[in-house]
């Protein structure tokens, strides 16, 4: 007979993470502990110069008088930073120039991904740079862009070639003491991904990224810097995965996005970390600090699909500096089973006529915790200033929440700001309705779930979009894949 | 077609049907009316396998076919459709983008490839065209900020696209305006065929001077107290209902 509520319920309960595989590779890893020399260590390993070695050391000392914060609406045991493995890097690191010369089982593992390296290669036309256990293994396309003059390439490649770029930018939006998270991932970043596009050129092609944490007992900590000079445009997608432990692994990126005047950035994330089993055992902790600048006219646009983690903690935000800059946020964050995700965008308004637009969008299953934090910030130089929001809540069940804290803060008085915001809850009508269309329930509640993400799937370029959909399906479905 | 057998059902606990049985062959238009509360809509919604109703006696057959273990999608692959008195809607769902997985989910349980994009396509604007639906409709959220003609229309329309065998209109002319009820009724009697029926539910008399039935049937406390032809129908709006109520 039909469905109720309650066995929607049990089903999503069963539901599995499809990523959930480990890839035996031969891996090179640090002893558990964080110290001075540990830091020194990682740094050596890079053969950093001497610059980078002590901007690490200075984070490490920010870190170390650091506490954890605890204001998030989210509850965990706080992870033992000590029993860490700070290094974890695939033995056999060469360099390679075809995928030949790749590692088996780390092509199978791109494999069960489905982002096999070739296929992306001639079909997609993506540019993909895949960080697995921190280091950058893989980067194609690197030729097609270098004739555009734009470099894409590992962190650590671009601290070794291009450190003046570097030197220049990292840290500048981030700060290595803006807060507990952001301070360790810049003592400790193993690798990450480093982009630079020229004055006056527009990227061809969408540059990819994929993280997936392998090796058990080691944090990501990766570092992402992208820098639009002038009049430039790029679109950059990053996606995540991580096999099913029982232990939390640890998370803690930094993305610096630097959108030069009349420059353009758009950055979307597919996350899709193990959110740990159905009774809440296992998984990510995902804290993860982004943030980009915009100078005069330019704009930074942040999309993001979250499905994954046990925690997630983020906030990716936009400093409007610049006169005319445009910040976006477009959020889909969905929790399942026993995930709690604190997350949501700061808008910070320094110039004049300055936009910025926030769609976030939330939904609940399971017992999980759901929570928009937001903060929009006008600063009383910044006339004009301009803000909408709207933050949209989807219950299924009555055992999980959604919360919604925005922050507003006008210091100037011809400020606009609007925020809208619904909560509403999937209905057995809904879904007896389109079981009546012959549409069974899981399907039923799938296109409820993506009719609800709509406004922010359109952000996700098409391929994107297409995944992006089907892990909402996934993450829902009771029935693996 | 359909053959019901002294169907009894409850909800939440509430006996509602006492006893019903109806015969509905291929052709065949059948009108259910009855007072407020009769359990006329109760009845479309056991037909279509509601999970809130709990059928407690009696057999319900679709072409010979037991409905009791049917899920509510799997009776729709079967062939029975409800136009619904309250369509839900379904926020950033468009309406061909919903009629296309209703239709491909169907033809899926049936074991067929979905539907060509061009021949989707090419049967929107035909069943569209029959029902007068501007094509900007078919790209707005699915009865969301819909008025209550447009909601009735986009069931129809469904049913049109669907081709069901067995179609219960529930309530259809309520919140319909005189043109707009005219336009629903002349394209549901186009979708009339010798291989197809309905049962038509309504409180009124109006809806069936222009949806012509084979049959009248009153229900009246969860049971049919008479049947007749159209004719029953007209006597009823000189009536009342009260002179069903004295009757029984």
């Amino acid at each position: 007979m039909a469905y109720t509520e309650e066995e929607l319920k049990k089903e999503l309960e069963t539901k599995e993470y499809e990523y959930g595989f480990y890839t035996d590779i031969d891996s090179e890893t640090f002893p558990v502990g964080l110290n001075e020399e540990v830091v020194r260590r990682i740094s050596q390993k890079k053969q950093e110069p001497q610059w980078m070695t002590e901007w690490r050391l200075k984070a490490y000392k920010a870190w170390k008088k650091m506490e954890e914060p605890e204001w998030a609406n989210v509850h965990y045991n706080k992870p033992d930073y000590q029993a860490i493995s700070y290094y974890s890097a695939p033995k056999k690191k060469d360099q390679y120039k075809s995928l030949d010369e790749v590692d088996p089982e780390l092509l199978k593992t791109f494999e069960k991904l489905g982002i096999s390296l070739d296929e992306q290669k001639k079909l997609a036309g993506v540019a993909v740079d895949i960080v697995m256990d921190s280091v950058s293994v893989a980067t194609t396309f690197k030729e097609t862009l270098a004739e555009k003059g734009i470099i894409f390439c590992s962190i650590s490649e671009a601290i070794q070639e291009h450190p003046d770029l570097v030197q220049k930018y990292i840290g500048t939006v981030i700060p290595i003491q803006d807060n507990y998270f952001a301070a360790l991932n810049s003592a400790v970043f193993s690798d990450g991904s480093f982009c630079y596009i020229p004055k006056g050129v527009r990227c061809p092609m969408e540059l990819s990224t994929y993280f997936r944490i392998n090796q058990a007992g080691t944090g990501q900590f990766e570092r992402t810097l992208v820098i639009a000079d002038e009049s430039s445009y790029v679109s950059y997608l990053e996606g995540c995965t991580a096999p099913s432990r029982d232990e939390n692994q640890l998370h803690a990126a930094v993305v610096e996005l630097i959108a030069l005047d009349d420059a353009e950035i758009k950055y979307s994330t597919v996350q899709n970390w193990f959110p740990g089993d159905k009774n809440g055992k296992g998984g990510v902790y995902n804290f993860v600090t982004k943030r980009g600048i915009c100078h005069t006219n330019a704009k930074i646009s942040w999309t993001q699909v979250e499905t994954g983690s046990a925690v997630t903690w983020k906030y990716p935000s936009c400093i409007l500096k610049g006169d005319h800059s445009i910040g976006e946020f477009y959020s889909i964050a969905l929790t399942n089973n026993h995930q709690q995700a604190d997350t949501g965008t700061k808008m910070i308004h320094l110039g004049k006529n300055t936009k910025s637009t926030i769609i976030s969008k939330g939904i609940s299953a399971g017992k999980s915790q759901n929570s928009y934090r937001g903060l929009v910030q006008v600063h009383p130089k910044s006339t004009n200033a301009r803000n909408f929001s709207q933050c949209d809540s989807l219950l299924m069940g009555n055992q999980c929440g959604a919360h919604t804290f925005p922050y507003i803060e006008a210091r100037n008085n011809t400020a606009q700001i609007e925020h809208e915001a619904t909560t509403s809850k999937i209905g057995e009508d809904q879904i007896f309705y389109c079981n009546q269309r012959g549409i069974d329930p899981e399907k039923a509640i799938a296109l409820v779930v993506n009719g609800f993400s709509k406004e922010v799937l359109n952000k996700l370029p098409m391929e994107f979009a297409v995944e992006a959909q089907k892990l909402l399906e996934i993450s829902l479905e009771g029935s693996v894949g | 077609m359909l053959t019901i057998e002294n169907l009894h059902a409850q909800v939440e606990g509430k006996q509602i049907l006492k006893g019903i049985d109806l015969d509905v062959k291929a052709g065949e238009v059948h009108a259910i009316m009855g007072p407020n509360g009769s359990g006329k809509s109760t009845l479309s919604s056991v037909i279509a396998g509601h999970q809130d109703y709990k059928v407690n006696q009696g057999t319900m057959l679709l072409e010979g076919e037991d409905l009791a273990d049917l899920a509510p999608e799997e009776r729709a692959h079967k062939g029975i459709f409800l136009s619904f008195q309250y369509p839900v809607e379904i926020p950033g769902v468009s309406v061909t983008n919903f009629i296309k997985t209703a239709i491909n989910a169907t033809r899926k349980a049936k074991g067929l490839e979905d539907m060509p994009a061009n021949v989707m396509l090419k049967k929107i604007r035909e069943k569209s065209a029959l029902l007068e639906i501007d094509s900007r409709f078919l790209s707005r959220s699915l009865n969301e900020g819909f008025s209550g003609g447009e909601k009735k229309r986009n069931e129809i329309f469904q049913l049109a696209m669907l081709e069901p065998k067995l179609s219960i209109l529930d309530e259809t002319d309520s919140g319909l305006d005189i043109d707009a009820l005219k336009i629903v009724a002349n394209g549901v009697n186009k979708l009339r065929s010798k291989d197809n029926a309905m049962i038509v539910i309504t409180h009124y008399q109006r809806l069936l001077e222009y949806i012509v039935p084979d049959f009248v049937h009153v229900l009246f406390d969860g049971k049919i107290v008479k049947s007749g032809t159209k004719d029953l129908a007209v006597e009823l709006e000189e009536k009342g209902y009260d002179w069903i109520k004295e009757m029984v």
